[in-house]
């Protein structure tokens, strides 16, 4: 007690303790998104002449994160693989989309609804969260493939049925004018094009990029803080418990069914509520948004950031969705100023067969981003910043060889 | 009998009832789409086969199955190109030709399923259960690479080299059969016939189902299992190839994207019929492609995609090993 | 079953499990009284693990009835039966391998556990008085079987006996009435046999019933109050060790026919 008296006053720097929590590896990688997610909209808007466009991209990967951590519940936590995880975001969506546009009008009800996003954002996580619960309860009983195989059949059924019921959704012509939310009040400066710092009330999100991202931001990090309190809770274990050994976990007194059960429909909810989202940050909502090929990117989102790991698999979804949406797109032009710079401009007009470096350039982005998927993979198989548990079980792996001849010999 | 047997006979109870009903009251359509349907299935069951003999042996779900299905035809049709074969006429060219495609092509796509299976699957056999998947994800958009930079999401023509036209089409009690249903479903019986004797005969056959029933064991029994693995993806791709060359040959249209929702109703086909079993996904093939081809006409199309995922799930739920899966004891 | 029921915990009455054609636990009756060492042993493929599965709910008897503490329990599932009060281990221990050894004690805590969904998500505060006392309480069994120092390691880390000790301790966490160990000495040193043995019957110092799959003679010798001897399914003797030892059939079971 006496030293601390005697100690010199401390900077609040110091008292921070910054040196001993960033020796936490998920602490630095949270840190460093904090730090990225606040200095970003400054530095795009500094660097691009005010053109929001970055910011709204990143807003966009925002909706990508939150599917990224509620597949994570499903696949990283509870070891359940999960095929069609965009048939809940694509309920969350048309939920949003029907209640809070004219299209209900031309519907055979012909009345159309208004609701508020904020209340239909809870909406949609319940209706995606029961459409959960009752794919799950017939099927969570299967052995761990069938349940990738049915949520597979669902993703491929629930969008065609939006496409289909096309006197209620439209069909293949989309969902347009969809409300955007609404604030009491919001601040409102140069940055989102007005003259000067003030107060607007009422606030409508508009097309405003960046009261978008502060918006997704957000809700971004509730869920963070949410699935941390999960995974380090009851459940949590149960979970964890019934990913290694199914049955000793019901030996244990786990309710394997019941407990699946939840992992699930918390993953469909978090989906429902980012389908929400997405309905009412773009505007608008077709059957195309929601196909197998979404499913799928968020699962390489979380198996290429690091399954369990929540700071991986939000890394790895930041990553994909700007290899996939800004990247990949990007390419064609940059490497035709490339071309142009260093002299061989000539590639770039089109002669003969040679489409030109642009088009040329646009033509392998698919197989570009096959070979990007695969090299990474292979390079790092648990994932960039993967879960403790996952490093270990690659470590084990390689000497499975040896043990199942040890384990022979045992039995 | 437990509540699913139940549920699983009523579902297909219901589902005789409403195809014997339409084959009453109107036999030729229903004969025509019985015909089609099964010569659909007949392609859908070969490339099913590669599936479930995939997953059978290293338990995973081989997204790029499908395009090489479709890289197969793609290939076929460039060679056929070199050849100046007629469409019209069927001579001996055409019929040396595709006697010489067949092989050629087949040997082609084995190789290169292998080379996928060496680069992209083995180095991750001992990795967390998914890193192989998104590989196989990432192979499917290669080879759709591929195949987009060769041709663009242009229509790809395979030529129309089967003998048509009056001559070779007859009508058997009003219901149309074409020299080419006939190819397609004799093509593929005995490409499964020749699998059958294969895994059931050979040494390597033997092999392989030792170690999609215990790899530890089979390695302990002196079978090499890189090897065994390698042929497995072999002859899955052979078949994919068979099917691929015969879906040109039939539909005479393809895209660089086919593989894609063919290869999801060929793995669906694999699961239908009990995935890892071979005679299982012969079957969930044809029995798949008698589904499509009956919704296509008494449904409507648009429902088509519902209605096969819709029963997909329902037996899973009712008989959760498909139609010919043994019902085997959770470890 | 003509015994007073309140000193029995556990009563089987003419359980029997087939596979198929497959008899594999054949018309078995036994009753384990409260507060014993109770021993189940036989050759190989005799059906004791099979009618501790089917007793713990992993498969449900063909036929036959399980009464625990009076209440049949005959195919209940495995988690009702834990919160009913059997624990068990299992012969090729299934630990959650890639969870801490606190964590692993801690699921064992699941079922006697309040915190629901909304308490878990929030942090609320009776979730984390939960949590703080569970994790005492797990603790305390890690230090009760002595791997108290291997708290935070991976459980697939530990050595194999240590392992063992661990099934044990996850185990008694569910608060049982009833343990069911299934060949707990197996591959064990005899100093480490003699370990076990004590620990056995520190457990029955906590008011736990134990029933055991043993091979190892010595060990069923030495802590087993009474013993059942299966062979081929069916229970062939019955009795105190020096009884079960001498029986010619146990004899022949072991040994085969021309002993």
């Amino acid at each position: 007690m006496s030293n601390r008296v005697a100690a010199p006053p401390r900077s609040l720097f110091a008292r921070l303790r910054l040196r001993e929590r960033i020796r936490d590896r998920d602490t630095a990688i949270y840190g460093l998104l904090l730090l990225v997610a606040l200095v970003f909209p400054a530095i795009s808007l500094y660097t691009s002449d005010g053109s929001t466009y970055l910011i709204a991209v990143a807003g966009h990967a925002g909706t990508y994160v939150l599917l990224a951590i509620g597949l994570n519940v499903v696949v990283g936590f509870a070891g359940l693989l999960d095929l069609g995880y965009a048939a809940f975001f694509a309920i969350g969506a048309y939920t949003y989309a029907l209640f809070a546009s004219q299209q209900l009008l031309a519907s055979p009800i012909h009345h159309a609804y208004h609701f508020p996003f904020w209340l239909m954002m809870f909406v949609g996580l319940i209706i995606a969260a029961s459409a959960g619960a009752i794919l799950g309860f017939p099927t969570l009983r299967l052995r761990g493939d069938y349940l990738a195989i049915v949520t597979l059949g669902f993703g491929e059924i629930v969008p065609q049925v939006f496409q289909n019921f096309d006197q209620w959704t439209g069909g293949i012509n989309a969902i347009g004018g969809i409300d955007q939310p609404t604030l009491p009040a919001w601040v409102t400066g140069p940055w989102a094009g007005a003259d000067s710092i003030s107060i607007v009330a009422p606030f409508s999100f508009s097309f405003d990029p960046i009261a978008y991202y502060v918006l997704i931001f957000i809700l971004v990090s509730v869920a963070i803080v949410l699935v941390n309190n999960l995974q380090r809770s009851r459940l949590g274990r149960a979970w964890m418990a019934i990913r290694e050994d199914e049955v000793a976990a019901a030996a244990m007194g786990i309710n394997t069914v019941t407990t699946k059960l939840l992992a699930f429909g918390i993953g469909a909810s978090f989906s429902g509520f980012a389908g929400a989202y997405y309905g009412a940050s773009f505007g608008l909502v077709s059957p195309d948004d929601f196909l197998f090929i979404v499913s799928i990117t968020v699962l390489v989102m979380i198996v290429l950031g690091g399954m369990g790991s929540i700071p991986g698999v939000i890394v790895g979804a930041i990553t994909v969705y700007f290899i996939l949406n800004w990247f990949l797109p990007l390419l064609p032009p940059a490497v035709q100023s490339l071309a142009s710079s260093i002299g061989l401009g000539s590639l770039n007009a089109r002669s003969g067969d040679w489409p030109g470096l642009g088009n040329e350039t646009q033509n392998v982005t698919l197989l570009l981003f096959g070979l990007i998927l695969v090299s990474m993979m292979l390079v790092r198989p648990q994932g960039l910043f993967p879960s403790r548990v996952r490093e270990q079980e690659l470590k084990h792996a390689t000497g499975q060889e040896d043990e199942a001849a040890i384990e022979q010999a045992h039995a | 009998m437990t509540f699913t047997d139940y549920g699983f006979y009523v579902l297909c109870g219901t589902a005789i009832v409403l195809l014997a009903t339409q084959a009453v009251l109107d036999p030729r359509t229903f004969f025509q789409v019985l015909d089609f349907g099964i010569a659909d299935g007949a392609i859908y069951a070969l490339v099913a086969l590669g599936y479930t003999m995939v997953y059978g042996i290293i338990e995973l779900i081989n997204f790029a199955h499908g395009d090489i299905f479709t890289l197969s035809a793609v290939i076929g049709s460039a060679i056929l190109g070199f050849f100046t074969v007629s469409e019209n006429t069927f001579s001996l060219t055409e019929f040396v030709t595709l006697l010489l495609v067949f092989p050629v092509v087949m040997l082609m796509i084995g190789g290169i399923n292998v080379t996928i299976e060496r680069v992209a699957y083995r180095p991750l056999r001992n990795a967390p259960r998914l890193a192989p998947l998104i590989t196989a994800i990432g192979m499917s958009f290669i080879v759709e690479g591929v195949m987009y930079l060769w041709h663009g999401s242009a229509i790809i023509h395979f030529p129309d080299l089967l003998p048509h036209g009056p001559g070779f089409q007859t009508y058997i009690g009003g219901v149309f059969f074409t020299f080419k249903d006939i190819f397609v479903i004799v093509a593929a019986v005995i490409l499964v016939s020749l699998l059958a004797v294969f895994i059931n005969a050979s040494k390597l056959g033997k092999a392989m189902r030792a170690t999609a029933q215990d790899r530890d064991a089979a390695q302990l029994m002196g079978i090499d299992i890189n090897r065994t693995i390698s042929a497995t993806f072999f002859i899955g791709a052979v078949l994919a190839a068979a099917g691929g060359i015969i879906y040109g040959l039939y539909f005479n249209n393809l895209d660089y994207h086919l593989g894609f929702s063919v290869g999801l109703i060929a793995f669906t086909a694999a699961v239908f019929g009990g995935i890892g079993n071979i005679p299982g996904a012969a079957l969930g093939g044809l029995l798949i492609g008698l589904v499509k081809a009956f919704s296509d006409n008494y449904v409507g199309s648009r429902w088509t995609h519902i209605i096969v995922f819709s029963i997909l799930i329902a037996v899973l739920v009712f008989r959760p090993t498909g139609l010919l899966g043994m019902r085997v004891p959770e470890k | 079953m003509t015994d007073n029921l309140d000193d029995n915990i556990l009563v089987l009455n003419n359980v029997t499990k087939r596979f198929g054609g497959l008899v594999a636990v054949d018309d078995v009756s036994l009753s384990i009284k409260r507060g014993e060492i109770f021993a189940l042993i036989g050759p190989n493929g005799a059906g004791k693990t099979t009618l501790f599965n089917n007793v713990t709910g992993l498969f449900k008897p063909t036929s036959g009835h399980v009464i625990l503490n009076g209440k049949d329990i005959t195919g209940s599932k495995p988690h009702e039966v834990a919160r009913l009060g059997i624990a068990r281990t299992f012969q090729n221990i299934r630990l959650f391998d890639y969870m801490t050894c606190l964590d692993n004690v801690r699921v064992g805590r699941h079922v006697r556990m309040h915190s629901k969904l909304w308490d878990g998500l929030f942090k609320l505060p009776a979730e984390r008085r939960e949590e703080a006392r569970v994790t005492e309480e797990a603790m305390e069994l890690l230090r009760f079987v002595g791997i108290a120092r291997q708290a935070h390691q991976y459980a697939r880390n530990l050595p194999y006996g240590q392992q063992r000790r661990l099934e044990i301790a996850r185990a008694l966490a569910t608060e049982p009435k009833l343990l069911l160990l299934d060949e707990p000495a197996a591959g064990f040193t005899p100093q480490e046999k003699v370990e076990l043995m004590a620990l056995v019957r520190k457990i029955l110092d906590r008011g736990v019933t134990v029933w055991l799959i043993e091979h190892d003679m010595k060990v069923v010798m030495g802590i087993s109050e009474r013993i059942v001897v299966l062979d081929h399914g069916e229970k062939i003797a019955e009795g105190p060790p020096e009884e079960v030892r001498t029986d010619p059939r146990v004899i022949e079971a072991y040994l085969g026919k021309s002993a």
